[in-house]
């Protein structure tokens, strides 16, 4: 395949994802019988994508650069979700501090995952896989039902306002992003996380704290995941203790997407916001065509399948 | 002749490491080859093992030529390796080492009974009796393990067996054992390609000795008829090729003073100063523990006792980051396992170590790598936004320099700064080196290379077995001296 080099930067998996989105939103009407590009059905969309892939697969990026993983992550959204439902409903406190109580649960998980992983050298998959199973366990300590937060409108404000025709929940989604493309660019600790998944010796010899690296990594995935279940629990207005199961494959499937190495040090917060539009266009168009669910896993692993062979044909070169 | 090399050349990017060996030996020999680091010993092993292809040069066995492509090609000709690194798995026990591949099978299942009988067979058969068949690798201590590798090799009766180093790690009994296992396969017709450090076993055990010298064929000598001191002053040799720099007249003050440092098992009670605008450099043999000792001084590795002063004051650095601050920079051994970013493209690797403060100035950053490789003249010239790997080995290490100039470190240390770099970059180097110490700033400088390691310092320490052996004025002494000191010869 011919490669397209923009100043020394093959853009060539970037350029072919946006066709994809282009093509997407192309054949959508079409195929939807026009109900695609209605504003309420976009609306909807940008709502739905918002905790999932979207904040996840940024938290989760920032694990993958490092090399590693987070499986925890859907257990975290429950968990900051259900916290935030029972500090409102039960504890009777203010919305905004069950909210902020829900994101600073997510922000300690991320901690501990972070903690034992760098410290103690272990595992990401298999601290990650014991951490998703304990969370998701506590998460029916505190609650075994499934909690109404119907009683308290102002809980689902955040998750359901639109200012300007754009969901609020989607515009917080977007400054993350933004937020993360500072961080991970432009401080020496976001390039220290994306450095130590390319080498993790050379950095730490480089004077580079390789542990505060990772344990960074691990508390930001962990915050956009407390972030995505207090969005996504707003929405919901009733939330189940099994809330945001397997939701980490479809956060990593958008990093992946959107050209991440999962050995670590390469990905992007522009690629990674491609592929959470590339599965979220796709989720939006298969459920407006009533496509049965099974068929959408299908297509959807088939996409990842695709889109990973058209990434690594640009750096089969190195061997 | 059973086996014939001609002109055998290799290249590794722009580095030449063999020059056109030409070699031939017969059945029922043991041709020991010697040399100094970086003599081409390992590569030549390596084209005989199939590991690496040959650039050019035939090779020929029984008067037939030899096509080795693979590791399993040379096998099948019948020529065996044993590495100075184990290939076993560590998890598996010594009889499943053994028969790996080849394990006895009853009714479906490994038939653990026969499998081990036979290994014990094995072992007994090549005189590693003390070694027990059931223990698992990793519970082995390393001698124990080099003599299983050894037997595995030995499994498939090969016709020419290759052993790099094999007596490094083994000692009294078991080095018996080794040499007499050496004599009965050459009684029995095996040709031994016997690699060695240690002159005095190698003047006991083999009936030719091949001296290499820089990838090229120095001499061909009867061990009857050689002393260990006319070995080595082939092994040292003469070259004339780079152009070094004239050596620096007046020193400052000691910047870092090392008292006692030791590590178990890789160095143990060294002690030197180093002085500002120096340049020291520290020889020694492959294993001799130079690496370990300036990377404990450098705060990658604890040190177990002993102490390091940097200007007069005390230091203890539990990490590479104390160390930088006190104006420590290490270029690492291997620029690709340990100096560089691999994937990330040169401006990332060359700000790497100077990433200070919340925000990132970018612009700054370009400036800076930019400077970089202007002044270094890195190339491409547009290298800024290509990944590390995409650049030449030369230039690679021009990367991995500029990092820690950015530093600006006022001792620099610089860990085989040369290793697998052309001659042009060569000169470069040893260029900027000059200018540093010249500049003030103490310079410590591992190198394998003699001629380097003489040419380019002021004062030369020579290690051996983890110890500090000898301190010798660079600009009076000659190659023969130190690599004497290296290998033992002068006590």
């Amino acid at each position: 395949m011919k490669k397209i080099v923009i100043s020394g930067k093959d853009v060539t998996a970037p350029i072919i994802l946006t066709l994809v989105i282009v093509v997407l939103a192309l054949i959508a009407n079409p195929l939807t019988s026009g109900v695609f590009f209605t504003s309420a059905n976009l609306t909807n969309l940008m709502r739905q994508m918002t905790t999932i892939p979207g904040l996840l697969s940024l938290g989760m990026l920032f694990v993958i650069l490092t090399g590693g993983i987070d499986l925890s992550v859907g257990s975290v959204v429950g968990f900051s979700a259900i916290i935030a439902a029972t500090a409102t409903v039960h504890w009777g406190l203010p919305i905004w501090a069950a909210f902020l109580l829900g994101i600073g649960t997510g922000a300690f998980w991320g901690f501990v995952n972070g903690f034992i992983i760098a410290r103690f050298k272990l595992a990401p998959f298999v601290v990650t896989l014991a951490m998703m199973t304990l969370i998701r366990g506590l998460i029916y300590v505190v609650s075994e039902m499934s909690i109404s937060t119907r009683a308290f409108p102002a809980f689902t404000t955040l998750g359901s306002a639109v200012a300007f025709g754009i969901p609020i929940s989607a515009m917080i989604m977007v400054a993350m992003f933004i937020i993360g493309a500072i961080f991970l660019n432009l401080t020496p600790l976001g390039r220290s996380i994306i450095a130590i998944g390319g080498n993790r010796e050379t950095v730490r010899l480089a004077g580079i704290s390789v542990q505060k690296g990772i344990i960074t990594a691990y508390v930001i995935s962990g915050i956009c995941s407390g972030l995505g279940g207090i969005l996504l629990a707003s929405r919901l207005g009733n939330i189940q203790p099994s809330l945001g199961g397997a939701f980490e494959l479809d956060a990593i499937a958008a990093c992946v997407i959107g050209g991440a190495s999962l050995s670590g040090g390469k990905g992007t917060i522009q690629g990674t916001l491609l592929g959470v539009l590339i599965l979220a266009v796709m989720n939006n168009l298969l459920s407006l065509r009533n496509v049965d669910t099974y068929w959408q896993w299908i297509l959807k692993g088939l996409i990842i399948i695709i889109v990973v062979l058209i990434h690594s044909s640009g750096s089969k070169k190195r061997g | 002749m059973s086996l014939v090399l001609r002109d055998i050349r290799k290249s590794y990017g722009f580095a030449q490491v063999l020059h056109g060996i030409n070699l031939s030996a017969d059945y029922g020999q043991v041709v020991a080859i010697v040399g100094a680091n970086g003599a081409g010993k390992s590569t030549l092993i390596k084209i005989l093992a199939g590991a690496v292809t040959k650039d050019s040069g035939t090779l020929e066995m029984d008067g037939t030529p030899l096509n080795l492509k693979e590791p399993r090609d040379s096998i099948n000709s019948g020529i065996c390796t044993v590495y100075q690194e184990l290939s076993l798995v560590p998890e598996l026990s010594v009889t499943e080492n053994l028969l790996l591949g080849v394990l006895p099978m009853r009714g479906g299942f490994i038939d653990w009974k026969t499998a081990r009988v036979r290994a014990k067979k094995i072992l007994a058969s090549v005189g590693f009796n003390s070694v027990d068949e059931t223990s698992k690798i990793l519970d082995l201590p390393i001698a124990k393990q080099q003599m299983v590798e050894i037997a595995k090799a030995l499994v498939s009766n090969p016709k020419i067996l290759i052993l790099d180093e094999p007596s490094a790690v083994l000692s009294g009994s078991d080095l018996d054992s080794l040499y007499s296992l050496v004599r009965r396969l050459r009684d029995q017709g095996t040709l031994v390609l016997y690699v060695s450090h240690r002159l005095q076993e190698v003047l006991d055990l083999a009936d030719r000795i091949v001296i290499l010298k820089d990838g090229s064929f120095v001499a061909e000598l009867d061990p009857k008829e050689v002393t260990e001191d006319e070995i080595i002053t082939l092994m040292a040799g003469r070259k004339i090729d780079v152009i070094y720099p004239k050596r620096r007249e007046s020193f400052g003050r000691i910047t870092l003073a090392a008292e006692g440092l030791t590590r178990v098992g890789e160095f143990k009670d060294v002690s030197f100063g180093l002085r500002a605008g120096e340049v020291l450099s520290l020889f020694g043999l492959v294993g001799a523990g130079r690496s370990e000792l300036v990377e404990a001084i450098f705060g990658a590795r604890r040190l177990q006792s002993g102490s390091v002063s940097i200007g007069g004051e005390a230091k203890s650095f539990n990490s590479p980051a104390k160390a930088i601050e006190s104006g420590l920079a290490l270029v690492t051994e291997n620029r690709q396992r340990t100096g560089l970013v691999l994937m990330h493209n040169v401006n990332e690797n060359v700000n790497l170590a100077t990433m200070r403060g919340f925000f990132l100035s970018l612009s700054e950053r370009r400036n800076k790598s930019e400077a970089m490789i202007n002044e270094f003249s890195i190339q491409p010239s547009h290298c800024r936004v290509m990944e590390a790997w995409q650049l030449s080995g030369g230039n690679q290490q021009k990367v991995v320099i500029s990092k820690w100039l950015l530093t600006n470190p006022s001792i620099l240390i610089l860990d085989e700064p040369t290793r697998g770099v052309d001659m042009a970059t060569r000169a470069e180097i040893y260029q900027k080196i000059d200018e540093l110490a010249s500049s003030g700033i103490s310079i410590l400088m591992v190198s394998s290379d003699l001629t380097e390691a003489i040419s380019m310092a002021d004062r030369v320490l020579v290690m051996r077995e983890g110890c500090l052996v000898k301190e010798l004025n660079a600009a009076d002494t000659d190659e023969e001296e130190v690599l004497a000191y290296a290998i033992g010869g002068i006590k």
